[in-house]
């Protein structure tokens, strides 16, 4: 089966590619990103600001079970252009890892089909590299947590 | 294999993956290879060790000479770790098609 998300980092490279084709129009796409509302829904995340314009700034933060916030990043948006791009930097508080800068490209492929295309530029490939085992095991520990979260609401 | 020395750890140092390039394309002495660096022998020799040790690194006795060259078997589970990366993007992707797809039906029935 063809992969959905494609992810394309190259050893030794300070930078990497995720892509992947949504059945949804373009417009939609962009509001998932665009719209604070939505954007928590699939982020699973609170958003804390989401000022969705040139030079607007961003930051969000994600708590667990008990309500500790366990996860905050913040950044600015230097360019938006509706359906077509967000250009963006991405910082995790409290964490080594230095800020990182994002191109995120919208695109019609059909009427109700669409691409996002992100290019994600690290500060060195080592921290590229530190970063790409470190969300795995965050998008693991916040799946685990939601789980946790729907099996104490069972209770 | 020792925890510490995994390939994410031996491949988040500069002078080794500038080592891992070099022998990427010929196999090459430990001398060959310090003379590529301004860091003194021993350093490198310690890089060599921790790439041999993790299995990046082969060592092939020819003649009186040891060469060192790259175990692109090995190589491959720099691929893997992106693996994980990759799936919860695809699942963060999976949730907002479906977020939005509801979002689109509840307008078209508003």
């Amino acid at each position: 089966m063809e992969l959905k998300t494609k992810i394309h980092a190259e050893d030794g490279r300070p930078d990497l590619l995720i892509t992947r084709e949504f059945d949804l129009p373009v417009q939609l796409l962009f509001k998932a990103y665009e719209d604070a509302e939505l954007f928590e829904q699939w982020m699973n995340t609170k958003v804390v600001k989401l000022e969705s314009r040139k030079h607007g700034s961003w930051a969000f933060e994600t708590s667990n079970a008990e309500g500790q916030v366990v996860f905050k990043a913040n950044g600015t948006i230097h360019d938006f252009v509706p359906d077509k791009k967000i250009v963006r930097t991405f910082e995790i508080e409290n964490a080594p890892f230095d800020v990182q800068l994002e191109f995120l490209d919208f695109e019609r492929l059909t009427d109700d089909t669409s691409k996002l295309t992100i290019h994600s530029i690290y500060r060195s490939a080592a921290l590229r590299d530190q970063m790409l085992k470190l969300p795995f095991n965050q998008g693991l520990n916040m799946a685990h947590n939601r789980l946790q979260d729907i099996v104490n609401k069972l209770k | 294999m020792n925890l510490r020395r995994d390939v994410f750890q031996a491949i988040a140092d500069p002078t080794r993956r500038a080592i891992l390039l070099l022998v990427a394309s010929q196999s090459l002495t430990a001398g060959a290879i310090a003379a590529n660096f301004d860091t003194a022998r021993p350093t490198v020799s310690k890089h060599l060790a921790i790439l041999t040790e993790c299995e990046l690194l082969k060592q092939e006795q020819q003649g009186r000479e040891v060469h060192y060259h790259l175990n692109a078997n090995k190589m491959k589970d720099i691929a893997d770790f992106i693996e994980p990366f990759r799936q919860m993007w695809d699942e963060r992707f999976n949730k907002l098609e479906a977020v939005m797809k509801n979002y689109q039906n509840k307008q078209h029935g508003a």
